[in-house]
Order: C-alpha cells, then structure tokens, then sequence
C-alpha cells in the first residue's frame, strides 16, 4: 500500500489532483463555519459585482450571496457524487461478476439487459426518472445510479471473465469454499483495481449531471447546487458574469479534480508501473 | 590461437538497493572463440540472462554495469554510443529469445518481420533480393513451404516454427555471434530436440560463435563445446564440455548434473490393488467460432480415454503440449466437464455428484497446478489461502491455522511464512506451498498438473523427492501430468503416453523405458536432450 501511495503522490496529476480535491472537501465541510446563515436569505443588494459591499463573489438577481451558494453547493454535489457512484457501483458491480462468473445463458441476459441502458441516452432518462419521481436528493441519487452503472458492470464482467480463468481460482474452487466466498474474496478481491478507477471517473460525471439537472430546475429545491445558481443566472449573464461563472470555475475545479484523482490511480494500481 | 570473438573481463553489474543482493554478476570473465558453442549453465537469479543482455546493452532500467568490459571485434561493448551498438544488434551479434510468441510481433507477417531485419541493415538491398532472402533463411531454418510460410502471422505458427522465424530473424545478417536465451525453455522435447539440432547444423554450417543459456544440463551434454557454470552471479566453474560433465571439479556442478531427473532405477512395480479412480470413454471437444460465416473450429482434447489409477500408485500421463493431458486433469475434477463418458472414484459416480457431494469429492482429490505464479492468490497472505480449505469444511480459524501451520513446516518452510504474501517467495517455495494448500484438506487422491515443469532442475528434484516422501506418507494416489519423460521415470509406476487427446500406450513404468511399444513413445524417448550423455553417466556408475 505505501508503494501505492508513493506512486500516486509522485505523479504530478495525483498531487494536483489530491490538492483540489481535498480543497473542496475542505469546503463542504467548513461551509457552515465560514457562512453560517442559509445560501438562500437574500442577504445583500441585488446585482453587486464581485468586491461590493463586502461580498467575495457578488449577489445574485434576488440579492443572495453567490460565496455562500457556492460553498455551501459543494457540500451537495459531493454528497449527490459519492452517494449515486455507490448505487452505480451496488448494481454494476454487483451484475458483473454475476455474469463475468456464471458464464452461459445468465450472462447472456445480463449483457443485453445491460446494452438496453446504453442505448437510452443517460441524461435523458436521468431528467424522466427525476421528472416522474418528483426531485429530491434522494431521487437524484437515485437516477443517477441507475443512468451510471452500466459501464462499471461491463468493466467488472471483463475482469471477472478472466481472473476466474486465473489458476488459484479454481484452486479456491478445489478447496472446497463456496462459489460466494470464490468470487468475493478470491475474484473480486483481484479485479477491483480499474473498477476504483473508473468509479472515480464515475463521481465527476455524476456531479456534472445533478449540475445539469440542477440547471434545469429538476434539482432539490431545499438544497443550494452549483447548478441551480447557474441556471438562475443565465438569463442575466451579459450584465451579471459573476453569477454563472462562479459556480461553473467550481464544478471545473471539481471535476478536473476527481479526473486527475482518478488518472493516477490508475497508475498507481497498475503493478507494472507502479513498481518500475 | 586467435583472439576470441567474444571476451567478458571482469564484468559487473550492480542491482538497485531494494534487490536480495548487490551484484547480477559479479566479476565474471568469459570469452567465445569463432565457431563454438559456449553453453552458460545456472538456476534462475543466476545472472546468465542479465549477461547476455549486458552484451547487447539491453539492461533494464535500474541495472548497470558498474566495472569490467565486453570486448567484441576490438570494441569495448559497455562504452558504445547507442549507434553503432543498434548496428550491432541483429548485424553482427544476434539473439534469440526464450519465448517465439512475445519476441515476434503478433500482427505483422513472419517474412515481413525478417525481411524488415534485413532492410534495417542492409538499406540498399532491392526489395526482390530481400524477399529473397527471406525465403532462403526459412528454407535454411527447416521451415516447410518458405513461400506461404512468409505470409503468415505468429499465432499461425506452431511453437516450433515460431522459434524458427527467430532463428530465421536471427541469422539475416550473417551475424558472427548467437547469443541464444532458453530458447527451447518454452518448447515440447521434441520440438526442443529439432531445434537444437538446427542451432548446433547451423552453427558448424557458418562457423559462427553461440553463446547459449540454459538451466538444463541435459541441454549442455547434447550442444555444447565449452561450459561455464554460473550461480549467484558468480562463474563456479568454466571449461571444455566433456572435462565439465565427466570430471566436474565444483560440488555444485555435481549437484546440477545429480539433479536431473529420470537416472534413477524404475519403480519396480505397480500394486494390484483395486482402482481408486476409473475412467472408461471420456470424449471432450472443444469448438470456437471463428466468426459467423467461417466453420467452427473443432479441438478434440480427449478421445474415448480409458484408464484406471489403483490405490497407492502414482500414474503419470506424458504428452506434448495438446496432447489433451490437463484437460483430463481438470475434467478429473470436474473444472471441465467432459462431453461423454464415465468416472468412478472410490466406486462412486462422479460426474453424476451433486453440488454437496461434488464439494466432499473435491477435498479427497486435490490438485497442484503448473505455473506457481499463478496459482495463489496474490492478494491474500499465503496462510490465508491454506486456512481457508479447512474451514470451508468446517473447522475452527484457530484449528486451520494449525493445520497450516504443521503443513508448511512439513514442506519446508517454516510457520514464520503464514504471514508473508505470495511474491516474497521464489517458484519452488510456491510451489512447496501449494502442495501444502492441497494436502491441508487431508486428501486421498492427489493430482500434480505439470507440477514441476516451471522449476529449475535442481529445484525440481527437491520437489519431487517431497511429493515422494509425502506419497509414502500418507499413502496417496497420485495422478501425475507432465511433458517431461525423465521426470515421469523418476516418480510413476504406471505411465500413460497421449497424443492428439488419444491414448498411444499405457505401460508400466519399467516397461515403457525398456520396451516402448508405440513409434510415438520411441520418438519422445530419443528427444530427451542428454540422453547419450546420461545413459553413459549410469553405465559408469553401474560399471
């Protein structure tokens, strides 16, 4: 593991990456200290510029504070990251290795239940399942599990396809221990390296689409979400930039972020490089 | 005498700081005069492979030389701008690797391959010529029909004919000095025996120098002209083949030559005893598509076997690689499970055990696969992976723990390992522990899978001699799959021969070496590299 670790740090993108991302953590978790009040009471004048009137960031249309939004809407988009990757993740992991291990005809179905996902466009069924199940945090996680996970289970069948063609699998098997304990402990256990990565891959394009639905309106409306704040503020972005961009540098941040996080992971697990 | 055509002098090169010792080799001096073969004998981690990649300037990226000299031709290797050593590489100094299938490259044409060799050479030649000599080199080479040959791709080739393309890439160049690395490490006995034959005609044919590398002293009696002995990075020992093999001066040149299997005296006889395994008419096809419109390609790995295994004995079944003999390991088992048939173990039915009943089975009959590398698990401490046999069946994690304790300090490792991950150990330490993983469930019915076909000869010898104390031990029945003749000789009392997924002959041990019956066996038996030498050996010792 510290090998790993080293790995990771000696890559310029996982440091960058780490960095940035431990600032938004940071962010999200210090948003009630740093601006304790709601990110909705309109606190300020409407429309001041970045600077005026004591605020960092400017207000928006209806005189809110675009700092606190911004701050306190990174606690959401984590939340809404993490929480619909580890749904994705329960359903594709969980079918892969069902079909990577059973082989046949279980296979066979899992495959094409699988490509059905990937012919419907994600977003647009994202936006129907939030649309029908009425938003709230919990039906955004919800959708966008269920519009993330087809991918990850493709990934963990392939994987799991080969190891357990792997020899001490079926010496596990000639062991005596059960197909579960075969495949978590022996199978699993072995392929989970890209799987991690991709899952972080996984959490910045499950941010960018509570930011899109967000943008549409469809997000929660008792939570501040980086894109509610650029969805209000599009109407006005010739006279008020500040209101969008902010926001939209956040989400950038973010997301390149988890993307540099998720790139030297990858070379980190990878044995070959890690260990040249 | 001339001067050499090759001379190392005091050459050292230094390993990274993390590595179990300091030096790949360590001041070692050897030279290879024109026309002859230089063999370079040693286990692996001895270093020989890192010489000859030292002459090419292919070192891998933390290993240096840090003293000494390769002299070629009046240039020092070591000091050579990397221009006129990439003349060198493939003109005047050529190689051949270990393994045909990753040296070649899997989507070019084999005679697009050499010819590029060539022309990389030789820029000026036309490209009519280059063809030409193309087909020349793999008329040279023994390839059958050079002209369609050309046109195929590596996975085309069988393993033989692949390193034949090397040997072809090889010699395009007219090259003065061959260095060869294992290359018939990776190959069947008889295919091995081909290309030896081919290196050493060759090799008399041009006059060039070879400096061969192999772990099999067998290999050395039959090809070489002098041998030096390498271990730890250091040359125990150097001199003319037959001084070396008859009269070796060094313990350790004793304990290579000792190690090599199939000198001993035959098992004399196989016990009458009821079967414990019997297998009457097991087919198994294998067929893969090769896309929608083309037909099915059919491998048939087992057909109509019949055999018996009786209670105590140890059965080996001898083939090339296809011969089909792991599928029948593995359908044993049922890791595959075979097309028509029937298989009783114990006078139960085994292809017809349910999940329960098939789980019991598989504790009594256990098996040891080939690769070590691959067969633990490489995330799980190796105690782990012992432990958990006994307690699927049931025992207590303190009870699997002692039990695995007591096997692997049975097979020679220490209870201290439990706790170590399986890289930290060498091939026949894994090896050991994976006999120790099989035992651990108490089993009756053992099944070696090439078990000691990945080792080196002198590890090799240690872990048969443990399957053999352990056979005694505890009275197993062991099912013993190699392609190996002198390692089935050492170990069976029964051996069976298959070819194609057939079996050709089915003999006791003792009468199979004496008196093969089928043209096949004969043909397998005179392929044992050393045969000569060794045969000699024994009647001296006999005499």
């Amino acid at each position: 593991m510290p090998q790993v670790l080293k790995t990771f740090l000696r890559r310029p993108a996982g440091a960058v990456g780490l960095f940035l991302l431990l600032l938004v953590i940071l962010m999200a978790a210090l948003a009630p200290v740093l601006y304790p009040g709601s990110p909705w009471e309109m606190t300020a004048i409407p429309f001041s510029r970045p600077g005026e009137n004591g605020l960092l960031m400017g207000s928006d249309t209806m005189g809110r504070d675009i700092a606190a939004g911004v701050v306190h809407g990174a606690r959401i988009s984590i939340v809404i990251g993490i929480a619909s990757t580890l749904t994705a993740l329960l359903i594709g992991v969980t079918l892969g290795c069902i079909a990577g291990y059973a082989g046949g005809t279980v296979d066979g179905a899992i495959v094409r239940f699988t490509e059905i996902f990937q012919t419907i466009p994600n977003f647009v069924l994202a936006i129907l399942l939030v649309a029908i199940l009425t938003p709230s945090i919990g039906t955004i996680i919800l959708a966008i599990g269920l519009v993330s996970w087809p991918p990850l289970a493709r990934l963990t069948r392939a994987q799991v396809r080969s190891i357990s063609q792997r020899e001490f699998v079926q010496a596990a098997k000639c062991q005596g221990q059960s197909t579960f304990s075969v495949v978590v402990r022996h199978v699993l256990l072995n392929a989970i390296s890209p799987i991690i990565v991709l899952g972080a891959m996984t959490v910045a394009a499950a941010i960018l689409i509570e930011a899109a639905l967000s943008f549409m309106g469809l997000g929660d409306p008792n939570y501040m979400s980086w894109g509610y704040m650029i969805g209000a503020g599009r109407t006005v972005i010739r006279q008020a930039w500040w209101m969008s961009v902010f926001p939209g540098v956040a989400i950038l941040i973010t997301v390149i972020a988890i993307n540099l996080v998720g790139e030297a992971l990858n070379d980190a697990l990878n044995p070959r490089i890690s260990r040249a | 005498m001339t001067d050499p055509l090759l001379s190392i002098e005091d050459l050292v090169l230094a390993l990274p700081e993390s590595a179990d010792r300091a030096h790949a080799v360590d001041r070692i001096s050897l030279s290879i005069n024109a026309n002859e073969i230089l063999c370079l004998v040693g286990e692996s981690g001895s270093g020989k492979s890192m010489t000859a990649h030292a002459i090419l300037g292919l070192l891998p990226p933390k290993i240096r030389a840090t003293g000494g000299v390769i002299r070629f031709g009046g240039e020092d290797l070591l000091a050579l701008p990397e221009k006129r050593m990439r003349a060198l590489r493939g003109g005047e100094i050529a190689m051949i690797f270990q393994e045909p299938m990753t040296a070649l490259n899997p989507l070019a044409q084999v005679g697009r391959q050499v010819a590029e060799t060539i022309q990389t050479h030789q820029p000026k030649l036309s490209a009519k010529a280059v063809d030409a000599r193309v087909l020349e080199l793999f008329e040279q080479v023994g390839l059958p029909n050079p002209a369609s040959l050309a046109r195929a791709y590596p996975f085309q080739l069988s393993g033989g004919q692949r390193q034949r393309v090397m040997i072809a890439i090889a010699l395009s160049n007219n090259p003065q000095l061959l260095i060869a690395d294992e290359p018939t490490t990776a190959l069947d006995v008889t295919t091995q025996r081909q290309i030896l034959d081919l290196i050493k005609s060759l090799q008399a044919e041009r006059g060039m120098g070879v400096l061969f590398i192999t772990h099999d002293i067998g290999v050395v009696a039959d090809i070489a002209d002098r041998v030096a002995v390498l271990r730890h990075g250091r040359i125990v020992e150097q001199g003319d083949a037959q001084q070396v093999l008859h009269l070796p001066r060094e313990d350790y040149t004793r304990v290579l030559l000792n190690a090599v299997p199939g000198r001993g005296s035959v098992a004399p006889t196989a016990s009458e005893a009821a079967p414990l395994l019997d297998i009457r008419g097991l087919y198994k096809t294998f067929t893969t598509s090769n896309g929608l419109f083309r037909p099915k390609r059919r491998v048939e790995a087992a057909k109509s076997i019949d055999l018996s295994i009786a209670r105590g004995d140890t059965l080996a079944v001898v083939g090339e690689s296809g011969s089909g003999k792991s599928t029948l390991a593995r359908m044993v088992l049922r890791l595959i499970e075979p097309d028509a048939g029937e298989m009783y173990f114990d006078g139960v039915d085994v292809r017809g055990m349910k999940r329960e009943e098939l789980r019991q089975f598989r504790r009594r009959a256990q098996i040891v696969f080939q690769d070590p590398y691959a067969s633990l698990d490489p995330r799980l401490k190796i105690g782990e992976s012992i432990i958990r046999g006994p307690m699927a069946f049931g025992a207590s994690r303190a009870e699997a723990r002692a039990i695995a304790e007591k096997w692997l300090v049975r097979v020679g490792l220490g209870a201290a390992s439990l706790d170590r991950f399986p890289h930290e150990f060498s091939g026949g330490q894994r090896q050991r522990i994976c006999i120790a993983r099989a035992l651990a469930l108490d089993p009756s019915f053992l099944i070696a899978d090439e078990a000691v076909s990945a080792l080196d000869v002198s590890i090799q010898a240690q872990v048969l001699e443990l399957l053999a104390e352990l056979k005694a031990e505890m009275g197993l029945t062991m099912l013993f799959i190699t392609h190996d003749l002198r390692v089935a000789r050492e170990i069976a009392d029964r051996i069976v021969v298959m070819q194609h997924g057939e079996i050709v002959e089915q003999a006791r041990a003792h009468d199979l070496f004496d008196a093969p019956r089928s043209d096949y066996t004969r043909r397998l038996l005179e392929a044992v590299p050393g045969r000569d030498f060794f045969a000699g050996r024994q009647m001296e010792a006999v005499g």
